[in-house]
C-alpha cells in the first residue's frame, strides 16, 4: 500500500488541466441535454469535479489502461458526469453517448452493472454503499490491494440501509473502502437541511460509526486528493464533500428544479455562455 | 434440513475459497459452526440487519466470491426485498439466499415470522430461481446445485430440523429445473414441495385405503417451473391434488390451474394452500397447517376420501 501512495504521489494533479476537463464535461452533458426530454444535470455538476479527480488522478490503472481501483456511483441519477468521463477515456463511445436512453442504446439515466465501466446497477438510493462494503470485504479476502471508491448522495445517508453499511464497514475494518459524500444539500423536494436540521453535523456521525471522516470542499480536487493521500488508514475513510447542486451554470445552482430537467434552445446557449466565460 | 445444509456447505466450503456465508444474527447451525470456526473470515454476521446481509453478498459476488445469505425465510426475502431485487436479481449474481423456516415452520412466533407467501413472492422476480426440498437429502442435493451455479441468484427455502426422508426411495434423481416422482401410482398424482410433502405421503395412503393408486410428485423447483413435465402429469392422469405451503396468490396451485387450461387437460384438479390469511394460531407446526385448513383429515374430507 505504501508504494501505491508513492506512485500516486508522483503523478500530482494538474488542477488547471482538470478545471479545463470539468469544463469539457459540463459542455458534454449540457449538449446531450439537447438530445433527450430530460436528465439528471444538477445532481451529475455537483461531483463532477469528485468524479473527475478519481477517474483522472486517484484510481490507478493496470499496464493495460484498464483501471485496478473500483468505481462506484451510488447515486446512480448523477451517472451522466461517469459516462461523458468513460467516453473521454475510451471506455464507452461517442455513439453510446449519443444513443444515452434512446432505445437503441445501451445507456439510460441510472448506470447497469455490466455495461462497460459501471460497477454496479444503481439507482434505487442506499443500495451503493452496501454493495461497495461487500466489494472491498472480497477484496480484503482476495488479499488484493484494491481500492473500492463509492461516491453517494446526501440523501441516500436518509436511508437506513446506508447506515447499516456504515457499520459493517466498520466492523470489518475496510481501510480499501473509501467513501465520497456528494453533500450538495438538495433533495428533490426542498434543502434537506432546512427540513431536517437535527441530522446534522454529519462529519462527527460517520466518526461515531468507527469512521474516519473529513469535511472538505467538493470542487477542490486537490483538497479531495490531499484528504484521500493523508488518510490515517485502519478503517473506512468517508469525505463529506461540501458541493453546489448545478454546480458552473448560474441559473441552476441550489435550484430544485434542475434536478431532472434538460434546458430549453435559450437556457441551454446562456449555459454555453457561462461555460464558455468561467475562468479557467 | 437446516443440519444437512450446514453439513453439505461445509464439506463444499472446505475445498472451494470462494464459498462465504453471510448471516444477519442467527446462530449457526451445526456443520455452519464448524465452518465458521475453520474459516473465520468466510463467516460474516451483519448482526440484526438483513439489508447489508443481502448488499454485502452482492458486492463479494461481483468481485469473485460466492456467498450465500442465511437467516429466518422473512428476514431473509421480505425485510431486504429491495436488496433482493435490484442488488442480486436484477444483476443476475450467482448469490443464494437460504430462508430457514419456510412457510409458516415458525408456528409459535406468529406472522411476524411466517413467510407464508414467500415461494409466490419470490417467483415474481425476474431472473431468481426458487427451489424448496422437501427433505433433507432434496437440501442436499439442492445444496450442491446452488454451490456448483454460476447462472443467477436463488432462493432456496428450507424448513427447520427434523423432517423425515421421503425421497431416498424415490426412482429419479434430483435435477434442478425437472419435477421428481417420488412415489408411482396411476390413478392419482399429488403435487406438493417443502416439510408439508409428509402430507401427501398421507394422502396417498388415503387414496390408497379407497382404492386407488396415488402418484406422488415433488416440484423442488417452483422457478423455472418444469411447464413441460406439468403438463404432462395434467394430461395423463384423471385426478391431480396439490398441497402446499403457501397463501394462494401466486402459489404452485394458481400455476398448476393456469397450465391445465394451456394443455387443455380435463382432469379434476384439487389445490390446498395456506389461507390468504394471518392466523392467530400458537402451537405446532402441525397445528398451523391444521388451522390454514390443510389437516388430514380435512384433506381426506374435502376430497370424499371418508
Amino acid at each position: 500500500m505504501d508504494a501505491t501512495i508513492a506512485t500516486l504521489r508522483r503523478n500530482s494533479l494538474d488542477v488547471a488541466a482538470a478545471r479545463r476537463r470539468c469544463l469539457g464535461y459540463r459542455r458534454r452533458i449540457l449538449d446531450i441535454s439537447q438530445q433527450v426530454g430530460a436528465l439528471h444535470i444538477a445532481p451529475a455538476f455537483s461531483c463532477t469535479e469528485i468524479t473527475d479527480v478519481l477517474y483522472n488522478s486517484l484510481m490507478r490503472r493496470e499496464t493495460n489502461g484498464e483501471y485496478r481501483d473500483v468505481f462506484l456511483m451510488s447515486k446512480g441519477h448523477g451517472c451522466m458526469i461517469q459516462y461523458v468521463i468513460l467516453e473521454e477515456r475510451g471506455v464507452l463511445s461517442r455513439s453510446d453517448l449519443d444513443a444515452y436512453c434512446k432505445p437503441n442504446g445501451r445507456l439510460g439515466a441510472h448506470p447497469d452493472y455490466e455495461t462497460p465501466g459501471i460497477a454496479a446497477s444503481t439507482g434505487s438510493l442506499g443500495h451503493g454503499l452496501g454493495m461497495a462494503t461487500g466489494q472491498a470485504y472480497a477484496e480484503k479476502l482476495k488479499e488484493s490491494d484494491v481500492l473500492i471508491y463509492c461516491v453517494l448522495s446526501d440523501g441516500e445517508f436518509q436511508e437506513g440501509s446506508t447506515w447499516e453499511a456504515m457499520m459493517m464497514a466498520a466492523n470489518l475494518k475496510l481501510d480499501n473502502l473509501i467513501a465520497f459524500m456528494d453533500f450538495n444539500d438538495f433533495g428533490g423536494l426542498e434543502r434537506m437541511s432546512d427540513g431536517h436540521r437535527a441530522f446534522y453535523p454529519l462529519v462527527p456521525k460517520a466518526e461515531s460509526f468507527g469512521w474516519e471522516a473529513v469535511e472538505i470542499d467538493g470542487h477542490d480536487e486537490s483538497a479531495m486528493q490531499e484528504a484521500v493521500m493523508s488518510r490515517r488508514g485502519g478503517r473506512p475513510l468517508l469525505l463529506v464533500c461540501r458541493t453546489v447542486k448545478g454546480k458552473g451554470i448560474s441559473f441552476m445552482e441550489n435550484v430544485p428544479i434542475w434536478h431532472y430537467r434538460s434546458p430549453n434552445k435559450e437556457e441551454y446557449q446562456q449555459g454555453l455562455k457561462e461555460l464558455a466565460e468561467a475562468p479557467l | 434440513m437446516r443440519n444437512r445444509f450446514a453439513d453439505t456447505f461445509y464439506e463444499l466450503g472446505k475445498a472451494d475459497p470462494r464459498l462465504c456465508v453471510v448471516v444477519a444474527d442467527i446462530s449457526p447451525a451445526g456443520s455452519i459452526a464448524k465452518f465458521r470456526h475453520e474459516f473465520p473470515r468466510r463467516f460474516i454476521n451483519t448482526g440484526v440487519s438483513e439489508q447489508i446481509m443481502i448488499g454485502m453478498t452482492a458486492g463479494m459476488a461481483q468481485r469473485g466470491l460466492r456467498p450465500f445469505a442465511y437467516t429466518i425465510a422473512t428476514f431473509a426475502l421480505f425485510r431486504p426485498f429491495e436488496m433482493v431485487r435490484d442488488d442480486l436479481c436484477y444483476q443476475n449474481l450467482p448469490v443464494t439466499v437460504v430462508g430457514i423456516g419456510g412457510g409458516v415452520t415458525y408456528s409459535t412466533l406468529g406472522a411476524t415470522h411466517h413467510a407464508q407467501e414467500d415461494v409466490a413472492i419470490a417467483s415474481a422476480i425476474p431472473n431468481l430461481s426458487v427451489i424448496a426440498p422437501c427433505d433433507p437429502s432434496e437440501v442436499e442435493a439442492a445444496t450442491r446445485w446452488c454451490v456448483a451455479q454460476e447462472q443467477g441468484p436463488v432462493y432456496l427455502r428450507l424448513g427447520k430440523a427434523g423432517e423425515p426422508d421421503l425421497s431416498k426411495a424415490a426412482a429419479d434423481p434430483w435435477v434442478f429445473g425437472k419435477l421428481r416422482r417420488l412415489r408411482e401410482g396411476g390413478d392419482v398424482c399429488i403435487l406438493s414441495y417443502g416439510p408439508i410433502m409428509k402430507r401427501a405421503f398421507a394422502l396417498a395412503e388415503r387414496f390408497e385405503a379407497h382404492g386407488k393408486s396415488a402418484a406422488i410428485v415433488s416440484l423442488h423447483t417452483l422457478k423455472p417451473l418444469d411447464r413441460e413435465g406439468l403438463a404432462k402429469i395434467l394430461q395423463g392422469y384423471a385426478h391431480v391434488v396439490v398441497v402446499e405451503e403457501c397463501a394462494p396468490n401466486g402459489s404452485l396451485a394458481m400455476r398448476v390451474k393456469e397450465l391445465a387450461w394451456d394443455a387443455g387437460a380435463t382432469c379434476r384438479i384439487d389445490t390446498f394452500t395456506l389461507k390468504d390469511a394471518f392466523i392467530h394460531c400458537y402451537g405446532s407446526h402441525d397445528d398451523i397447517l391444521d388451522a390454514h385448513g390443510l389437516g388430514v383429515a380435512e384433506l381426506t374430507a374435502r376430497l370424499g376420501l371418508q
